[in-house]
């Protein structure tokens, strides 16, 4: 067994400036579950493929299984716990996606909330096609896909007073 | 967890180079998106990384005074995509790299890292080779400026000697005034693959838009690396725009290609492809051009 190496991560998460010493080995979603305990943040495929572990570092999505968590130093991490109001009140585009049922089994649901949350923030207007794309970084094994487009397309057009 | 024996974080590009020096077994880790999935198969776990994901001053893309587009090798997909240079210039290479993989990839990974691994289905390699795009190598000894063609020496391997990263991506303007292109990327599904067949072309027509001054065709998965096909480009230069010329560059293309059999598709499906994706690639790039098609 060699050496063990640690590195001291300091970062902001849901809105809170954290630090906290870090194996060099871990990836971004083994700190976050196991050291900040944000378990929406999912271990689905660990290669990159189905965006269970999505995450918004400094405002861009990012699948966080193959994102090391050393590079987290100093950015500016959001995860779908962040979303919540005060009280735990559900943000518009979580609301949207229950009223939509957009969730099944619900284990691909935070990520895909997380890439719609850069889309929303984008302040852009976006086709269906284009949602489509902006979208497909994420499998969804119950193949909701419809009412998912649904939910972010509604939520997009409500923002933009649209709808 | 990853299985990583050790890893060493790159503080500037001159640290990058001490520590790989020092370390010659490490591999280089930029955005990670194929090292970390390498190390998940097996095939790097217990590696020694050397990461340079870190070193910000090879982010970005800047106009060189005479012209040149500078592209900073850990520049991510995403961002050449919204780059106004690049959408001026050369649209062709940000749409080529928005086919990569998903949303999510295109944020994490790097042009630096599609060139360096020696992949021929890299979405940005047929375009850059069509670009003659420069690749520039920074070592102990200084800089080291690279044809891209020169660069990929075969499937998996480029010209990058130890202590040396890739630190920019140069296109010239010569290379790129003037010209526009259109990139196809073939591939069973719309996201998240790897291209069966990848094409590139690009042309610069005569004022009147009714001759071809120049055309230039690259491909990816049509061999072991990106490569040209200057058989086809010759059957197009100073030709007239034309159904006739768009067939015969199209054709002549298949003497220039090597494909192979994978379980991916067939030499003869990718032939196929290789026809097709040059007539309609090259037809799009006229009419971008101007020209009537």
């Amino acid at each position: 067994m060699h050496e063990v190496q640690y590195k001291l991560v300091r970062c902001t998460i849901n809105g809170r400036a954290v630090e906290k010493m870090i194996d060099v080995r871990a990836s971004l979603t083994d700190m976050l579950r196991n050291d900040y305990s944000l378990n929406s943040v999912k271990k689905g495929c660990e290669v990159g493929e189905c965006g269970a572990c999505n995450v918004l570092i400094d405002g861009e999505c990012f699948n966080s299984c193959i994102y090391l968590a050393i590079w987290a130093d100093g950015k500016n991490i959001r995860t779908l716990e962040g979303l919540l109001g005060p009280n735990g009140e559900l943000s518009d585009i979580q609301q949207a996606f229950v009223d939509e049922a957009a969730v099944q089994c619900g284990f691909c649901t935070p990520g895909f909330i997380m890439t719609a949350v850069e889309i929303l923030e984008s302040g852009k207007e976006y086709t269906r096609d284009e949602l489509r794309k902006l979208l497909s970084g994420h499998l969804c094994r119950c193949t909701g896909y419809e009412n998912i487009l649904n939910a972010v397309e509604k939520t997009m057009k409500k923002r933009l007073g649209k709808a | 967890m990853y299985d990583i024996k050790a890893l060493y974080e790159a503080k500037s590009v001159a640290h990058a180079s001490e520590l790989l020096l020092q370390h010659p077994e490490a591999k280089i880790i930029a955005g990670g998106s194929d090292v970390l999935i390498q190390m998940r198969e097996g095939k790097l776990a217990g590696a020694t990384l050397v990461s340079i994901y870190g070193l910000d001053e090879l982010r970005g893309i800047t106009m060189e005074e005479d012209g040149t587009i500078r592209i900073g090798s850990l520049t991510s997909f995403s961002h050449i995509t919204k780059n106004p240079i690049i959408q001026q210039h050369v649209n062709v290479l940000g749409e080529a790299v928005d086919m990569v993989g998903g949303p999510q990839i295109r944020n994490i990974g790097t042009i630096g890292g599609n060139t360096c691994n020696g992949v021929t289905s890299a979405d940005s390699g047929s375009t850059l080779v069509a670009y003659d795009a420069i690749v520039e190598l920074t070592g102990a000894e200084g800089k080291r400026l690279v044809p891209i063609r020169e660069f990929y020496i075969k499937a998996g391997k480029v010209d990058l000697r130890p202590g040396e990263i890739e630190t920019a991506i140069l296109i010239k303007k010569e290379s790129y005034e003037g010209y526009k292109g259109h990139y196809i990327k073939y591939a069973m599904r719309n996201a998240m693959d790897i291209a069966t067949c990848g094409c590139s072309a690009n042309v610069k027509l005569s004022e009147d838009k009714k001759t071809i001054l120049d055309a230039r065709l690259a491909y990816g998965v049509a061999g072991p690396v990106p490569m040209r096909a200057p058989s086809a480009e010759a059957a197009a230069k100073g030709k007239p725009v034309s159904e006739e010329t768009v067939n015969a560059f199209a054709k002549a293309a298949l003497a220039d290609i090597n494909p192979r059999t994978s379980w991916r598709a067939t030499k003869e499906f990718r032939l196929h492809l290789a026809e097709e994706l040059a007539r309609r690639a090259l037809k799009e790039a006229i009419r971008q051009s101007g020209g009537d098609m």
